[in-house]
């Protein structure tokens, strides 16, 4: 989230879409009722199905799965071409009058530099015009045909009104309804906010999803305000914290991204992630790389790491293809991995075509499950009646099972959605013989390094040298981690501008990144955590509720990444002068010397506001963009495209060109290709999600969630039903080219049949959760249906638009 | 003496007046319909809390587990899809006893002191008094009350009044996540519902208003409707309530004549004894009897 949760309750309009926290984020849906209630805000969904978000809103509009950036791509258009937008904020405060190198191109649904073979883009000419000092040239008439205002009117005015009905089944009237709530929130003292979830995410189109977003609220200027901003609701109750450390093998923790086969040595690292400013007198944060990336190495090599050997950048592993988790299953499935650990992760359940899952799994060597629970992935080798169907004399692996404690069992911190960290104490021990994750990882590691020091090995050092010093080796304290997460000064730290003013001690807790050196001096384990356990303490233990803005800042409950700040670019809610656009939620102010207000300023805190430093620090042009540049694999500007299994013959925005159907630079597998389905086939759309009453795979374990939601069902309309002889309560079997579940079908209103470009769409709704192990009643892995195929930018699987058919089993 | 919140002040099938003396404030729950996403906490709060756990049933089609009210389930979520002009509505009701001020359990219920109301509004049942007849079934204008097969009691919604007692509000109040559920005194629940009112009116829905039935004086269990004038779009809440005639005929204007058989077949009972003496099974008719038993 830009904002946190209590900020929701600061909206005039809340807009769902892509998410149903109704469903899925019950208790931080309060504060949208708070809105409701207290502010007079509206509540807009836009969904395929009328969901319980949907329950409680002043409008609902349906869409088909598959199809948001048509819908929004259509709100931009009508936002530009009725002059719906917030002008001061997009002259000031956006990319709006920035030139477009010539070469850019968009035809025929396909951006300039596109590589048919390879499936990607030479991104070469999606960049600004720069003069002859590196900066980007602008034009802030707007009027230059190659600025990005110009571009971005030409590419979205494709996007009528009709063309969004036609694409999404979304009636005419309803996308206007909903386009006019939206644009009420261009007035520089009106907010919209926005949730969303996994519904924009599990797109192969996903994160072109936000992107239009965040191109929306930057031209009605909700970007930094309180009760704007985009806000992703995250599911597990920390997993904004495995984001922030970077559990994925393309990114060091604090969202450094990870050394490649190409960056031949520390230098070469550095300079390609140590960006330039674009425009003059801007921050461009990330010009302070070298020293995230060096105290990270500190903290993880200590004295092991040092100006000798370039801070031991070679102990660091160096990606030579991707590593997702689509790319881990398919190098299963080929037979090019031995083993596995599943730490907290049940992939069997939550990884897109369980059958290719099921066959990678049964090819390993040996399998690790580290889980407080059985899960299925554990038993992935055993048969369960039609449920799982395997035959356990054909697979070798190896199983271990190694009971871990669950978070009620444990004591750290959790990093919800708002980036705020949150400490919690351990509540109970846990049962048998289970043990703290960290004490399991640290028994791993002290053996390895044992088996290093009496047997040798090709490259020890990277595992001999990493630093160890806790108390108890063998059970490092969540106190002793994120006093080490945080950071601290190696030496007296001093103030670059006068030498002989001591920031931090040698030996002290640092309070903030501003502190961290790039020369060894310092040492931290997740820059953004930095702050998180200061000299003062632990203040993610903080639990003073006091609200003196009336906001919800409640600056003194835990600690927000960064440096506790609650609303990121919060300059932005300020004009240009320094004053709010809207006094009365006043987030940031200028006081005449500093930047004040009721949050801890996203702006040096002494740069005048004559001095024009841009709200968006962590961009090199200091301004937000509607244009993102090179920075996504497919394409500048979102644009839509079909899910890869399409209802439709062709992508109705380009029906001549098939290049152009689904998204052209998404990786796909041979082999996950042929398996995708024809709507001859699988005439119906199929999305699958969460219900309220259970969490993920864990809650089938547990017996109250199975009483109130007990047994797999699938959703669909009466119209479907109908047609196919289909009664509520009646067992049914969908399938889609991948193989089939069972289930009992749930007929309702609240899924329609969809008029798209001609053609009538069903839906089918199909919740995950259940499975063969737990409480509830036994039930199939619904991934046995979703396809193996992700978003272009982060191969988040496609779970929510494929396609199914349905008969009565 | 009982805590101050629990006075009692009717008792099922007891004459013996009640406490007068304390003034105990009224209390009520508050469920804002327009508020609730259904999410079910209160169901699961109010099995931990009371200790209860229905089966783990199955789906039958629909949204609502548990499917109905049980000795196990003392509230349960009613989802109703309704379609009205062109506008598709999910209507969610929470359902579950009503504590009403006139309860009509309590007043058909033939056992001392099965059921009680206190003064502070709870109708609550107290199982060792129950003899598990069932009228308080038949006597529920709102189709509350579940006799147990397990023990032959009957069972409901207690308001927690064991919270309430120690100034604690009902578990499913305390676990509802968006404030559907509010809880307060019946007045302070009477104002927040006007102002939830309001709000719905200046949203569209000019039938909005306070579930709060006359039939049966009232309850202590209210609901904010989008559509007070039509409560049965909500899983068939009774439009208007109340307390069945054969109800009123037994423990009204009958319950004298009743009183009186009842009076007369003890007299008699008496007459009997006196006449004839006890009866006495012999030890060979105890025999025979267990015998056919084995048979």
């Amino acid at each position: 989230m830009t904002n946190h949760w209590v900020d929701i309750k600061n909206a005039d309009l809340v807009l769902v879409m892509g998410g149903n926290p109704a469903e899925a984020h019950p208790v931080g849906f309060k504060w949208v009722i708070e809105a409701k209630k207290n502010r007079k805000a509206k509540l807009v969904v836009v969904d395929p199905r009328f969901n319980r978000t949907a329950s409680v809103a002043d409008f609902y509009a349906p869409l088909r799965s598959g199809s948001d950036i048509a819908f929004l791509g259509g709100v931009i258009n009508y936002l530009l071409s009725n002059d719906k937008i917030h002008h001061d904020y997009v002259k000031a405060y956006t990319n709006a009058g920035f030139l477009i190198d010539d070469g850019f191109k968009f035809e025929d649904g396909i951006f300039s530099g596109y590589n048919e073979e390879k499936r990607s883009y030479d991104r070469s000419t999606w960049k600004y015009q720069l003069d002859k000092d590196g900066f980007a040239k602008v034009d802030d008439t707007w009027q230059d045909p190659r600025c990005v205002y110009q571009l971005m009117k030409a590419h979205y005015a494709r996007y009528t009104p009709d063309m969004v009905a036609k694409v999404c089944g979304t009636p005419k009237d309803a996308f206007l309804k909903v386009c006019e709530y939206i644009a009420e929130t261009a007035a520089p003292n009106k907010t919209m906010t926005n949730l969303y979830a996994l519904g924009w995410t599990e797109h192969s189109v996903g994160s072109q999803n936000i992107r239009c977003m965040a191109i929306i609220q930057l031209l009605l200027g909700n970007m930094g305000m309180a009760g704007g901003g985009i806000n992703a609701l995250r599911g597990h109750a920390n997993v904004q914290g495995i984001t922030d450390f970077c559990l994925y093998a393309q990114n060091l923790p604090g969202y450094l991204s990870a050394p490649t086969d190409a960056d031949v040595n520390r230098q070469a690292y550095l300079d390609k992630r140590t960006p330039k400013p674009l425009r003059p007198g801007q921050m461009n944060f990330p010009q302070n790389f070298p020293k995230w990336h060096t105290s990270l190495m500190k903290a993880w090599y200590g004295d092991a790491a040092n100006k000798d050997n370039d801070f031991a950048y070679e102990y660091l592993p160096k990606l030579g293809g991707a590593s997702d988790v689509l790319a881990t299953f398919e190098a299963m499935y080929h037979g090019k991995m031995n083993g596995f650990f599943c730490q907290g992760f049940n992939p069997l359940g939550s990884v897109a075509n369980k059958r290719k899952v099921s066959d990678g799994l049964s090819r390993l060597k040996y399998l690790v499950v580290i889980d407080p629970l059985a899960t299925d992935t554990s038993e992935f080798w055993k048969p369960h009646g039609e449920f799982n169907e395997v035959d356990p004399a054909k697979i070798q692996t190896e199983v271990f099972r190694l009971p871990s404690t669950l978070f009620a069992e444990q004591t750290g911190s959790f990093t919800n959605s708002g980036r705020v960290i949150q400490w919690h104490w351990k509540a109970a021990d846990g049962p048998g013989e289970a043990k703290d994750d960290t004490e399991i990882m640290a028994a791993l590691f002290l053996k390895l390094k044992e088996m290093y020091a009496k047997d040798g090995g090709a490259f020890p050092e990277p595992l001999q040298k990493l630093t160890w010093a806790y108390r108890q080796p063998a059970k490092p304290a969540p106190e002793e981690l994120l006093m080490e997460i945080n950071g601290k000064a190696l030496a007296d730290v001093t103030d670059p501008k006068d030498p002989t003013k001591v920031l931090a001690k040698a030996g002290d807790q640092l309070g903030t990144f501003a502190h961290l050196r790039d020369d060894g001096t310092t040492s931290c384990g997740n820059w953004i955590y930095c702050g998180s356990w200061s000299q003062a303490g632990n203040n993610t233990a903080k639990r003073d509720p006091a609200d003196p803005s009336g906001l919800g800042q409640t600056p003194n409950w835990g600690y927000a990444w960064p440096v506790n700040r609650r609303i990121l670019y919060n300059r932005a809610s300020c004009d240009l002068s320094g004053k709010p656009w809207d006094p009365k939620r006043t987030v940031l102010k200028w006081t005449g010397e500093k930047w004040g207000g009721n949050d801890v300023p996203d702006m040096r805190p002494d740069a005048k506001p004559e001095e024009n430093v841009m709200p968006f620090i962590m961009n090199p042009e200091g301004v937000g963009r509607l244009f993102s540049r090179e920075l996504m694999a497919d394409g500048p500007m979102p644009e839509h495209y079909e899910p890869f299994e399409t209802p439709l013959d062709a992508n109705p925005m380009h029906p001549k060109n098939p290049k152009a159907t689904s998204n052209p630079a998404a990786r796909v597998y041979k082999g996950d290709m042929e398996a995708f389905g024809k709507a001859k086939d699988f005439p119906y759309v199929a999305t699958t999600y969460r219900l309220t009453e259970h969490f993920h795979y864990w809650t089938k374990h547990s017996k109250l969630n199975a009483i109130v939601q007990p047994e797999q069902f699938v959703e669909i309309g009466e119209e479907l039903a109908k047609e196919k002889g289909i009664a509520a309560g009646d067992r049914v079997k969908v399938r889609s080219n991948r193989g089939f579940i069972k289930a009992v079908a749930v007929v309702t209103k609240r899924i329609k049949a969809f008029d798209v470009d001609g053609k009538k769409v069903h839906t089918v709704g199909i919740p995950i959760h259940y499975g063969f192990k737990g409480v509830t009643k036994p039930g199939f892995i619904t991934n046995t249906l979703t396809p193996a195929v992700g978003d272009a930018n982060t191969q988040t699987p496609e779970y929510k638009a494929f396609l199914v058919n349905i008969e009565k089993a | 003496m009982a805590l101050q919140s629990l006075d009692i002040k009717q008792r099922s099938a007891t004459t013996t007046p009640t406490p007068q003396a304390r003034q105990t404030v009224e209390i009520a729950k508050l469920i804002d319909v327009s508020s609730c996403i259904g999410c079910k906490a209160c169901t699961v709060a109010c099995m931990e809390w009371n200790d209860i756990r229905e089966e783990v049933g199955t789906c039958s089609g629909v949204y609502d587990n548990p499917v109905n009210l049980s000795e196990n389930a003392w509230t349960t979520m009613r989802f109703s899809e309704v379609e009205q002009n062109g506008k598709l509505e999910w209507l969610i009701r929470k359902d579950g006893c009503m504590h009403c001020s006139d309860p009509g359990c309590l007043k058909s219920c033939p056992a001392p002191g099965a059921i009680v109301q206190y003064a502070n509004g709870i109708v609550d049942f107290h199982q060792e008094n129950c003899i598990g007849c069932g009228y308080c079934v038949t006597g529920c204008p709102f189709n509350v009350p579940r006799i147990s097969k397990t023990d032959s009691k009957a069972y409901k919604c207690t308001f927690c009044s064991d919270r309430i007692a120690v100034n604690q509000a009902p578990a499913c109040a305390k676990a509802c996540p968006t404030g559907a559920i509010q809880f307060g005194s019946k007045a302070d629940m009477k104002d927040y519902a006007a102002k939830r009112i309001a709000d719905l009116n200046e949203r569209g829905f000019d039938k909005a208003g306070l579930y709060d039935p006359e039939g049966v004086g009232g309850t202590h269990v209210m609901y904010v409707l989008h559509h007070a004038d039509k409560p049965s779009l909500y899983a068939g809440l009774p439009e208007n309530p109340g307390i069945s005639p054969l109800v009123s005929l037994w423990k009204g204007a009958a319950k004298p004549l009743a009183t009186a058989a009842l009076g007369l077949v003890a007299l008699g009972s008496l007459f009997h004894y006196v006449m004839k003496g006890p009866n006495e099974v012999s030890k060979e008719t105890e025999k025979e009897v267990e015998e056919e038993d084995k048979a």
